[in-house]
């Protein structure tokens, strides 16, 4: 505000709030939101992408899908799904709270969802734990500890070496000889080969018939793909859990010192939106990961 | 820079003044700094920027902070291409395609993917920005309808930077964590797809060549009014046809992978679409013509460089056809044709209109005026240049001389060495439209409100505009509607008629 010399202002009193080039609230109001709106289409493209990656994959290589995603916990990918759905409600109301001046509930409500979020994270970096003990990881990294497989010895020397002093292989291989550990997952069940459709050749999809990982025992080949896909799709969503959390712990500041109130909640608004947008985007990657079939 | 480097290297068949890894990271700079750094943001960002909150009759922009953030990451993304020079560049063309980009041993190609990541964003910002202002801070009184052509330009841009660009930034991304984590998804030795990379590549970067022409298109139909003195031809189909190819850019990315092994019903979809989005240009240049005509035309410095537009946009716009068509495109493929197709219309078209709006604006945001005449020259060494440079190479093209090698043989030698010295001219003239702009500043005379008789809002106010850019709410009428404004020496610019009411 600081050129805000020479033009004075229609309305009546000055508002702190309001911006210079804005004639008046609702207007500055109205054009934060249309931004927001179109930011969220940003975001929605951004992970268009990845979405299209996985349609692809799984078009072509459905055996894959079928096989890896048993390794995922449906019991914390559902318990994470509650989570946010719980932590849209609580910064919805707060919005709510926001528009009829209930400071207190608006500080509560906001406190509960960063809650939820740290939650959210948490139940992540146990599953992300998980994976990275069995070598379930990424492209290149994958390199699954094959606990009912007795011929894994031998097998594990094929495919991509394990990096070198890698302490997480190095750690799980040392687990795996012990046989208290067994994948928490439903990964006992079998998955019936016959059952699953030979893959289609896809447009440009001749490169990936001749190449890739061996497969061993009722592993499909490229299961590497799977854990790729996982990870991309989880971390960019973490990343946005990370980046909501941030600006909620924001607004939580300024709501706790007094700014918000039924004439000015415009940044309560607009983060609650980004929020449920993230939130959005889980509610579409917990069936495409975690409930194939 | 690094464009007159690789063309010396051409005056003779073999090595001249570089070995083979220098020319290919040389061409690789060049077309990514380019189109990522300077083709891309230049029109919306450098005229847009100061001329759409003028014109819409607002004080700023919607979001000025914004603005400001786009700008650092414009020169965060500047720096990182800089940076991608200094551990060791990259050799990989501007498409980055993988799996070569993913296992080239140049370091270059993280910072460079990563710069052209931030850059993406800073281009959606822009974008952004244009749309709320464009939606909520028009002028009381100023309806879509009434709003300069540049305008509607800048919107269909924006739309197509805001639904485009995400696309690149999750492509570059997956490019970036496949080449330091490994993931894979494009790589074919882990199970990944690489064609997958060049279907998102271009999902992009074909409505990024519209990013590039359609506020290009919009400056040319604000230079062809003013300087014809004469009301637009049909408004709303220019209008409307920037929109439409807004739209149309989105559906033929597939016209640059007819080689790629996609499907034969594939590639004749992509083709049949391509030639659709011909419709809404060829109406623009009609349109443009149509105004021209009987119209009362001055060949000042800005429309000299319209004129040129309408020249090159035409030949560019034409040989995209040619390579549109699926028989001819398997000719065509790689060699110099396309790279004189691309040049005519990012060059001829984007660069063109570029410089003229520039002379268009520049006393508006410098308050200074050039010299006219020094204008005119280097708009015609700038032409000459141009078409010595690139039209030798559609010959060479068609003649099969493949692109980006940096040997050739013996029987392109004329060719070659002509197009080269094209560069020098067009070099010669660039240097010349340095000189007199900054001399302008030193020297140049004050420029009045309204040097040209333009009847948009920007000419309301003084050159150069203050802080909140007009003193009184402009007047909104009639963008086109040269009627009422008369020429007057003494001012050396055009003022309003004063109706005396005796009439
Ligand atoms: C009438 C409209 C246009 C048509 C029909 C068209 C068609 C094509 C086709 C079919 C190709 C692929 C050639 C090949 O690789 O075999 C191509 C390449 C290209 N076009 Fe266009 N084009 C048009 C307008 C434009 C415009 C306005 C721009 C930019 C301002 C542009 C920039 C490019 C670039 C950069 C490439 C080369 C990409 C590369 O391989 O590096 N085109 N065009
Ligand atoms: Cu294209």
């Amino acid at each position: 505000m600081e050129a805000e010399t020479t033009q004075s202002h229609t309305s009546s009193e000055h508002n702190p709030h309001l911006a210079h080039h804005f004639g008046s609230l609702t207007q500055q109001f109205d054009s934060g939101k249309l931004g927001m709106w179109l930011f969220l289409a940003t975001e929605i493209l951004l992970f268009g992408g990845l979405f299209c990656a996985y349609s692809v994959y799984r078009a072509n290589h459905p055996e894959i899908f079928i096989y890896a995603h048993q390794y995922l916990s449906k019991f914390w990918g559902a318990l994470n799904t509650c989570v946010l759905l719980f932590s849209s409600f609580t910064m919805a109301w707060g919005v709510r709270c926001a528009q009829l001046g209930r400071q207190r509930g608006l500080v509560v409500c906001l406190a509960l969802t960063l809650l939820c979020g740290f939650v959210f994270l948490g139940v992540k970096y146990v599953e992300y734990k998980e994976k990275w003990q069995h070598g379930l990881l990424w492209g290149k990294y994958y390199s699954p500890v094959h606990h009912h497989d007795d011929s894994h010895e031998a097998a594990s020397g094929e495919g991509p070496a394990p990096q070198e002093g890698h302490p997480a292989v190095a750690s799980a291989v040392a687990q795996s000889m012990t046989p208290t550990v067994v994948l928490t997952t439903d990964a006992g069940v079998v998955v019936e080969r016959s059952k699953i459709l030979p893959a289609p050749t896809g447009p440009g999809g001749l490169a990936s018939l001749s190449a890739g990982r061996e497969s061993h025992g009722d592993e499909p080949r490229n299961v590497q793909l799977f854990f790729s896909v996982y990870f991309l799709m989880t971390g960019l969503h973490g990343v946005h859990v990370i980046v909501g959390l941030a600006c909620i712990g924001w607004i939580l500041r300024r709501a706790v010192r007094g700014d918000f109130g039924p004439g000015y909640f415009t940044p309560v608004d607009l983060v609650g939106l980004y929020w449920h947008l993230v939130d959005l985007i889980w509610i579409y990657l917990f069936p495409l990961l975690y409930l194939i079939h | 820079m690094a464009a007159v480097l690789v063309r010396t290297e051409h005056i003779t068949p073999t090595q001249t003044i570089m070995g083979a890894d220098a020319y290919n990271k040389m061409f690789t700079l060049h077309g990514a700094m380019m189109v990522f750094l300077f083709i891309i943001p230049g029109i919306p960002a450098a005229l847009g920027n100061f001329v759409l909150p003028l014109m819409v009759g607002a004080k700023d922009v919607a979001f000025p902070r914004l603005n400001l953030t786009s700008w650092y990451l414009w020169i965060i993304g500047a720096v990182f291409a800089v940076a991608s020079l200094l551990v060791g560049g990259f050799d990989t063309g501007w498409t980055f395609y993988t799996p070569y980009s993913t296992t080239t041993p140049f370091k270059g190609v993280i910072p460079i993917a990563t710069g052209a990541f931030i850059l993406g964003f800073s281009s959606i910002f822009t974008g952004l920005n244009f749309i709320v202002t464009i939606h909520k801070l028009r002028a009381p009184g100023m309806g879509w309808f009434q709003m300069p052509l540049f305008l509607w330009a800048l919107y269909a841009t924006a739309i197509i930077q805001i639904l485009a660009t995400p696309v690149l930034g999750i492509t570059l991304l997956l490019l970036i964590v496949e080449r330091a984590l490994g993931v894979g998804i494009f790589d074919p030795a882990l199970g990944g797809d690489p064609i997958l990379f060049q279907h998102f590549f271009w999902f992009y970067s074909h409505p990024a060549v519209y990013i590039m022409i359609v506020p290009a298109m919009g400056v040319i139909s604000e230079l062809i009014s003013v300087f014809s003195r004469k009301h637009i031809f049909s408004y709303r189909f220019i209008a409307y046809s920037s929109i439409a190819i807004a739209v149309f850019g989105f559906l033929v990315w597939g016209h640059h992978m007819f080689t790629s092994g996609q499907s034969s019903l594939m590639n004749m979809i992509f083709s049949a679409l391509t030639f659709s989005v011909a419709i809404p240009s060829a109406i623009k240049a009609f349109n443009w013509v149509a105004t021209m005509y009987k119209g009362c035309i001055s060949l000042k410095t800005p429309m000299l460089y319209a004129l040129s537009f309408l020249f090159l946009f035409a030949i560019g716009g034409l040989t995209g056809l040619f390579l549109g068509s699926l028989t001819t495109n398997v000719h065509l493929h790689d060699t110099y044709f396309v790279v004189a197709h691309f040049h005519y219309v990012m060059f001829g078209g984007t660069v063109i209109a570029f410089l003229g709006g520039l002379h268009y604006w520049w006393p508006k945001m410098t308050g200074k005026m050039y010299s006219d005449r020094q204008g005119q020259i280097a708009c015609f060494l700038i032409f000459i240049g141009f078409n010595l440079t690139f039209f030798t190479q559609f010959i060479m093209g068609t003649h099969g001389m493949p692109r980006r090698y940096f040997k050739y043989s013996e029987q392109f030698t004329t060719l070659h060495v002509l197009s080269t010295v094209g560069t020098y001219v067009l070099l010669v003239g660039f240097l010349l439209v340095a000189y007199y702009l900054i001399d302008s500043l030193v020297r140049g005379p004050k420029a009045p409100s309204n040097p040209w008789g333009g009847a948009s809002l920007e000419w309301q106010t003084t050159s150069p505009p203050p802080v909140e850019n007009f003193s009184q709410p402009p007047i909104v009428g009639d963008p086109y509607d040269y009627g009422d404004l008369v020429y007057d020496p003494e001012i050396r610019g055009y003022r309003k008629l004063i109706k005396t009411g005796a009439a």
